[in-house]
C-alpha cells in the first residue's frame, strides 16, 4: 500500500500542469474557470480538438486510437492537473468516457474505426439518450421503439434528461426493438446521427433558470443498419456495460471541480466572518473531510484489481459525491446568508454558489437517485432480497 | 501509487482475521469484562505465538518493523471482535519510546514491549508538576490504568516514562461502561519519572498511533456491525418474509456501508500518510479519528435498533459495539475537537 507517485509520476505531473496552464493563460483564457456543463460550447468543441491535436484528449485509451496508454497513475495525474488548471468539463464527456470505452469494449472492428479517432480528435460529440418521460429509475422501462425498414433503423419515441443533445453529433439510444417484450428484453443499442429531420431537440428549464438538458423526440428518425452495438437484443447488457464505465479515472478531475467549490465556500466564509462560527466550521471541516475521503475512495477503486469480489468503493461512490455536494450547496447558503439569495443583475441568474446549491439537488437523482443507489448497495453489496416488481 | 494491499499485507490481514475470530470469542471477552477488562491468555497468545505486540515496532529491538497500515490491520482485526487487549496504550507507549526514546531506552524497553511483557497506558489531557526527576498530578480516564505497568505522560514538548508499580503511584478502577477498556484515575505524588529523550518525536508519534488504533478498531467494530446484522436480517421473518426485504431495512443497512466504505479509506490514508511521512499527516489523522468513531457509532446503534428487542439484552453482543464505539467517540479527542482541528488547517484561527 503506497500513496505517494513516483519521481517519473512526478515529472509528468510536471509537464500536464505546464502544458494546461500554458493553454488556460494563453489560446484559451476565455474558457478558463467556466464550471456550467455547456457556457461557451463552441469554443469549448475548439478545445476539445486542441486537446487532440496535442495527444492529451484520452490518454489512457490505446495508441492506436487516439490514446497515449497511460498507466492508471498517469490518468490520474492527468485528471488532478486538468482540473487544478482551471480547466473547464469536457463537453465531449460522455463521448470519451462512455461511448469510446463502449465501443473499444463491445463495437466491430469497423466502428472502432468510424468512431475512435474522430471522438479522441474532439471532431464527434456525443450525448446519451437513455431515459425516457416514463423510464427513469426503471431503465428497461424503454418504450422509444425500432425497427429495421429497407436496410435502415427507423425510430420513434422520446427520450428525456439528454444533457447537451443540443450541440452533440450523435447519440445513443437504447431503443425496444422486440415487439410486446418488456423489461431488459428485447432491447438495443443504437448511435444515431442527430443533425436530422426526424429528431428534434428542445432544452428543458431547471430550477436554476438553465437549460443543460433536453427532451429529443424520434419521429421516423433514421440511422444505417450497422449502426447498432453488440446484437439485436443486447441492449441491456451494453448500457449496463456502460454505467460501470462511469466510475473512471473521471471521477478524480470531478473531485478537483468540487476542491474549487469548497474553496470557494471556505474563502465566502472568511469574507463575510462566518468562519468565526463554530458550528460553520464544523460543517466546513466536515466537507473538507469528505472531500479528502472521496479522493482515497477514488484511490482505492482505481488501484482494485480484484474485480472477483464486490468493490464497496465504487458501489458506494455515487451516493457519496452526490450528498456531498448537496451539502455543501446547502453549506453554502448557511455561510452566504440572505445575500446568496439574490441575483446580480436583472435576469435569473446566480453566482456560483447559489448555482451550486440549486444544481446540487440535481446530483442526488441523475445516474440514479440515492434511493435506487441504497437498493443497489443493499442488494449487489450486501446481498439482501430485491425488490419485487410490480406489475403495472 | 498502488491504495490496494501487498500480499505481505494480505496474509497480515488473513492471520489477524483469522486469529480474533477463532479465540476473542463472545465468552471470553465476557469473562474478561468481568474481571480486569484484559483477556490475558488473548494477550498471551498475541503476543507470544502471533509476535504481533511489536508489529509496528523497530526490527533490532525485538519488533516486527512494520508500520501503520499493519498496526491498522492489526487493530481493524481486534476491533472487529471487540477484544479484551490492551492494545492501545501499547501501541503508543511503544511508538513514543521507539521514536523519542534514547538509544538506551529503547534497548530497556522496547523488546519487553514487543514481546507484550508490560502493559502500558497513556493519559490524553492532564495538568502535571514536574521536579527533580519527579512528577505529581491527577491522570484520569486511563485505559486498562488499573493493570498497567507502565504510563507515558506528556506535557509540552516534554514526556515521561511512570512506573505504576513503582513509589508515589495510587490507582483507582472505576467500573466503566466500556467493559473491555476500563478505565483508572491515577494520581501521582512525587513519583519518579523518566524522560524520554525526544519529546519532539514521542508525542506526534504516540497520538498517531492511538489515533489510528482507535480508528482501525472503529472500522473494524462497524464493519462488524453490519455484517451480522446483514445476517440477521436475512434470516429473520416477520410478516411472512425475512426483514432484510424491507426496503426501510436495507436503506439503513446501505447508509452504513456507505459510511464504512469512507471510513475505511479514512483510515488507511492516515496510516499510509504517517508511514510514508506525508505532508497530509495531521489532516489524515485527524480525518480518520472522527470519522471512523462517529461511523462506529452509527452502525453499532443501528445493530441495536434494527436487531429488534433481542439486541438490547445483555445476552446480545450489540451493546458490546455500542458501549466501544461511544467510549472511541470521545477517546484521544471527541469529534468535535478533531473538526476543529481540520478547520484551523482550512479556515485559521476562529477569532
Amino acid at each position: 500500500m503506497k500513496l505517494g507517485f513516483s519521481p517519473a509520476e512526478e515529472l509528468f505531473r510536471a509537464e500536464c500542469a505546464d502544458w494546461l496552464q500554458a493553454q488556460m493563460a494563453g489560446p484559451f483564457k476565455d474558457i478558463r474557470g467556466i464550471t456550467t456543463l455547456t457556457a461557451k460550447a463552441e469554443r469549448r468543441k475548439e478545445w476539445e480538438q486542441h486537446l487532440g491535436e496535442h495527444g492529451w484528449s484520452c490518454i489512457g485509451w490505446p495508441r492506436q486510437w487516439g490514446g497515449r496508454d497511460a498507466t492508471l497513475a498517469q490518468q490520474v495525474i492527468f485528471a488532478e492537473e486538468y482540473a487544478r488548471a482551471g480547466v473547464p468539463g469536457r463537453v465531449n464527456h460522455i463521448g470519451i468516457e462512455l461511448a469510446g470505452p463502449t465501443i473499444l469494449a463491445f463495437g466491430s472492428e469497423a466502428q472502432k474505426q468510424r468512431f475512435l479517432p474522430d471522438i479522441a480528435a474532439g471532431r464527434t460529440i456525443f450525448c446519451q439518450g437513455f431515459s425516457e418521460p416514463n423510464a427513469g429509475s426503471d431503465l428497461a422501462a424503454v418504450r422509444t421503439r425500432g425497427r429495421l425498414e429497407d436496410g435502415e433503423w427507423v425510430v420513434n419515441g422520446q427520450k428525456i434528461w439528454t444533457s447537451l443533445a443540443h450541440i452533440s453529433d450523435w447519440i445513443f439510444v437504447v431503443t425496444r426493438t422486440q415487439e410486446g417484450s418488456k423489461g431488459p428484453k428485447g432491447l438495443t443499442f443504437l448511435m444515431m446521427p442527430l443533425d436530422q429531420p426526424g429528431i428534434d431537440v428542445r432544452g428543458i428549464t431547471q430550477i436554476n433558470g438553465d437549460a443543460e438538458f433536453n427532451e429529443t423526440f424520434f419521429t421516423d428518425a433514421r440511422c444505417a443498419a450497422d449502426s447498432l452495438i453488440g446484437a439485436i437484443g443486447d441492449g441491456w447488457k451494453i448500457a449496463m456495460g456502460l454505467l460501470a464505465f462511469e466510475r473512471g479515472v473521471s471521477t478524480l478531475g470531478q473531485q478537483m471541480s468540487f476542491r474549487n467549490e469548497l474553496d470557494d465556500v471556505i474563502a465566502a466564509a472568511r469574507a463575510n466572518g462566518a468562519a468565526r462560527d463554530p458550528l460553520i466550521r464544523q460543517r466546513l471541516a466536515k466537507a473538507e473531510i469528505g472531500l479528502r475521503l472521496m479522493r482515497y475512495g477514488a484511490l482505492r477503486m482505481l488501484s482494485n484489481t480484484d474485480h472477483s469480489t464486490i468493490d464497496g468503493a465504487a458501489l458506494t461512490y455515487k451516493i457519496q459525491w452526490a450528498t456531498w455536494r448537496r451539502t455543501l450547496g446547502e453549506l453554502a447558503m448557511d455561510v452566504l446568508g440572505q445575500a446568496g439569495e439574490v441575483a446580480h443583475g436583472d435576469a435569473y441568474e446566480f453566482s456560483t454558489l447559489p448555482n451550486l446549491f440549486l444544481f446540487s439537488r440535481a446530483d442526488t437523482i441523475y445516474g440514479g437517485t440515492n434511493q435506487i443507489q441504497r437498493n443497489l448497495i443493499a442488494e449487489r453489496g450486501l446481498g439482501l432480497p430485491r425488490e419485487p416488481r410490480g406489475d403495472l | 501509487m498502488e491504495f490496494a494491499f501487498t500480499d505481505e499485507q494480505r496474509m497480515i490481514g488473513e492471520t489477524v482475521r483469522g486469529f480474533f475470530a477463532e479465540h476473542a470469542t463472545s465468552a471470553r471477552t465476557r469473562q474478561a469484562m468481568a474481571g480486569n477488562g484484559i483477556d490475558a491468555a488473548l494477550w498471551a497468545a498475541f503476543a507470544g505465538e502471533l509476535g504481533l505486540a511489536g508489529i509496528a515496532l523497530p526490527e533490532e529491538h525485538g519488533g516486527a518493523g512494520l508500520g501503520m497500515v499493519e498496526l491498522a490491520q492489526v487493530a481493524e482485526a481486534a476491533g472487529a471482535h471487540v477484544a479484551a487487549l490492551p492494545l492501545l496504550g501499547h501501541a503508543m507507549v511503544g511508538q513514543a519510546i521507539a521514536k523519542g526514546g534514547s538509544d538506551d531506552q529503547k534497548a530497556e524497553w522496547v523488546p519487553r514491549i514487543a514481546a507484550g511483557e508490560v502493559i502500558a497506558t497513556t493519559a490524553w489531557q492532564a495538568d502535571i508538576a514536574v521536579g527533580n526527576g519527579r512528577l505529581s498530578g491527577t491522570f484520569s480516564f486511563l485505559p486498562h490504568g488499573a493493570v498497567a505497568d507502565l504510563m507515558l505522560v506528556y506535557g509540552g514538548d516534554n514526556a515521561w516514562i511512570v512506573d505504576l508499580k513503582g513509589q508515589g503511584v495510587a490507582i483507582t478502577p472505576h467500573v466503566t461502561m466500556d467493559q473491555t477498556r476500563p478505565f483508572a484515575t491515577v494520581v501521582l505524588t512525587a513519583a519518579p519519572a523518566e524522560a524520554i529523550d525526544n519529546g519532539d518525536a514521542a508525542i506526534p508519534a504516540a497520538l498517531a498511533a492511538g489515533w489510528i488504533c482507535l480508528a482501525a478498531e472503529a472500522l473494524g467494530g462497524a464493519q462488524a456491525a453490519l455484517d451480522r446484522t446483514v445476517a440477521y436480517a436475512r434470516e429473520r421473518v416477520q410478516f411472512g418474509r425475512t426483514i432484510g426485504s424491507f426496503q426501510a431495512y436495507k436503506h439503513r443497512l446501505a447508509d452504513m456501508m456507505i459510511e464504512i466504505e469512507q471510513a475505511r479509506s479514512a483510515v488507511y490514508w492516515a496510516a499510509c500518510a504517517v508511514d510514508e511521512n506525508s505532508e497530509d499527516t495531521a489532516i489524515a489523522l485527524h480525518a480518520a479519528k472522527s470519522f471512523a468513531a462517529d461511523t462506529y457509532f452509527m452502525c453499532a446503534g443501528n445493530m441495536i435498533q434494527l436487531h429488534g428487542g433481542i439486541g438490547f439484552t445483555w445476552d446480545h453482543d450489540a451493546h458490546l459495539f455500542f458501549k466501544r464505539a461511544r467510549s472511541i467517540q470521545t477517546m484521544l479527542g471527541d469529534g468535535a475537537y478533531h473538526r476543529e482541528a481540520v478547520a484551523r488547517m482550512i479556515v485559521g484561527a476562529a477569532a
